[in-house]
């Protein structure tokens, strides 16, 4: 017999249904990343699968936005960056000199801290992408993909009847929304947001979170946040970052429930800054 | 392990674990009580336990409280995570330990003026002693997080049920032999009971300090083996 606890086990923690994870969609083999005479990324080894959300965690500094632009090249704009080792979508060598980086940056699109829109229209702000990148033949097509990328971002009832006004006026959740109707429209792989809400009240958050939730069915998403709670929520796999290298990584629950690495786990519970 | 850099969490964390700890000698205390006001017939003390179990209560809301403030205001994770669904769990197994001790003690003076019978107190008192060392023990593993200790109180408690068992099939018998016993035997038979959930309790515990200290669920299946919902007795012929 089993006397009754009022708190049941089972229920207190992850009570949602194990995820499944698909292929890997990316994977980084032994990056590292200089700036000059600075290590700043120290042979980062990780897979990330996809259709799935993973979250890059860690301190200010530790390397999280110099690895995310690793992922499309993005650290080519920086003159004193360079980087060694592998990364591969698809199994493709995206450092490969073959490689056409236009047509990889649509792939991977991104989306930044804080929202970036042209001093466009709305409507401009979307169909820019889809046009230099041919991926609309006529304006009907371009109308339509302009209403499909609103819509999945979550702005298109907001918007539809002014979307010939300046993308700047709209308040930030929105603009923020805007910019990642803007990454979805070019129908890329792979989004990575740096910091997306934190600019952002609780709502336009909340928002923002279930998009992504939402958007993890079609792409493969990987965000770097400062929120463990948000980390927590809206992704299914963790990485943790100290300085400069991969500390760990795992499912999300394992990681905010039971890390194995007690850098992991100080950080996490506020031990250290 | 390195202090929160917010002190303030660090001291909310420490005083609900203080009132765990509290709970716990309070728990124990109520226990050894009940039983030695049964087997002394010391209504005095029973009606101390049934007093005492005010203060029980009144932690485990407050406990219970400060939890729920700090998971609102601190959003624990990992081992504080842990350590605040722990002090949760623990809490409410000591506060039916205390109603269970209360219940015995009720029982005292229930039995005040019925047929003295010390032969029969001797089962539920041998079974007391044992659950009372697993409750020390799982308190103490607790304190300690010590998850081996509290494994070998979860790996123990099968004991107590058949302890429980063959106590039952005991005092069965001698309702049998002689109903002028049967006030004293129900109420014993209820006392032994009491005492087997306490046993259940400190099991429940072990696991929390399992779960708290590994950071997984315990996945075995319990040790249990109380068969006296099973076991009759036949009635002596003649
Ligand atoms: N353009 C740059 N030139 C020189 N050093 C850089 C450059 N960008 C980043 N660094 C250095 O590389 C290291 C990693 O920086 P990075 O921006 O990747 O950190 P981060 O984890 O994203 O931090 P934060 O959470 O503050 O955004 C830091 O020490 C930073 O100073
Ligand atoms: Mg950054």
């Amino acid at each position: 017999m089993t006397a009754m606890s009022s708190v049941s086990i089972k229920t207190t923690i992850a009570a949602k249904p194990e995820f499944k994870f698909g292929k890997n969609k990316v994977s980084a083999n032994n990056v590292n990343v200089f700036y000059g005479d600075k290590h700043a990324l120290k042979d980062v080894t990780v897979n990330i699968p996809e259709k799935a959300v993973m979250a890059f965690i860690g301190p200010s500094g530790c390397g999280k936005s110099t690895f995310l632009r690793c992922l499309n090249r993005m650290n080519d704009t920086i003159p004193i960056a360079k980087v060694t080792g592998k990364v591969e979508i698809d199994n493709q060598d995206i450092y490969d000199k073959a490689l056409d980086v236009v047509q990889l940056r649509a792939r991977v699109g991104m989306v930044f801290q804080k929202p970036n829109p042209f001093p466009k229209s709305i409507y401009e702000n979307i169909a820019y992408g889809p046009k230099i990148h041919g991926l609309a033949a006529s304006k009907s097509d371009l109308n339509e993909i302009v209403e499909a990328s609103l819509k999945k971002a979550g702005l298109w009832d907001e918007v539809k009847d002014r979307l010939s006004d300046s993308g700047t006026g709209l308040s930030g959740g929105q603009q923020q929304r805007l910019c990642i109707a803007r990454a979805i429209a070019v129908s890329p792989e792979i989004i990575l947001m740096d910091e997306p809400c934190s600019a952002l009240d609780p709502i336009a958050t909340a928002r923002i979170e279930e998009l992504i939730d939402e958007l993890r069915e079609n792409f493969t998403i990987v965000i770097v946040t400062h929120s463990m709670q948000q980390a927590a929520r809206v992704s299914q796999r963790t990485a943790f970052f100290h300085l400069g290298v991969l500390v760990e990584e795992g499912t999300t629950d394992t990681i905010f429930t039971n890390p194995n690495d007690s850098r992991t786990q100080d950080y996490i519970t506020g031990r250290f800054g | 392990m390195a202090s929160h850099i917010v002190t303030a969490f660090e001291n909310e964390l420490r005083e609900i674990n203080r009132k765990v700890a509290e709970m716990g000698g309070l728990a124990e205390k109520s226990v050894v009580d009940s039983i030695d006001a049964l087997i002394k017939r010391d209504t005095i003390l029973a009606q101390r336990v049934i007093a005492g179990d005010t203060r029980l209560d009144q932690l485990q809301r407050e406990i219970e409280d400060d939890a729920i403030t700090l998971i609102a205001k601190r959003q624990p994770l990992a081992v504080d995570l842990r350590e605040v669904v722990s002090a949760i769990r623990i809490c409410n197994d000591l506060e039916r330990v205390g109603d269970l001790a209360k219940n015995t003690a009720k029982r005292v003076l229930a039995l005040k003026g019925e047929y003295q019978a010390p032969a029969l107190l001797r089962g539920v008192e041998h079974m007391s002693e044992i659950v009372l060392e697993q409750l020390k023990e799982v308190l103490d593993a607790f304190g300690a997080r010590d998850a081996a200790r509290a494994m070998a109180v979860w790996k123990r408690d099968g004991a107590v049920d058949d302890l429980y068992t063959s106590l039952f099939r005991e005092l069965l018998t001698y309702m049998m032999e002689d109903p002028r016993q049967i006030t004293m035997c129900t109420h014993l038979l209820f006392a032994a009971k009491n005492v087997e959930r306490i046993g259940d309790h400190a099991t429940n515990i072990a696991e929390t300090v399992h779960y708290l200290v590994v950071g997984e669920q315990l996945a075995d299946e319990r040790p249990k083996s109380d068969a006296s919902s099973m076991t009759t007795v036949a009635y002596p012929k003649g």
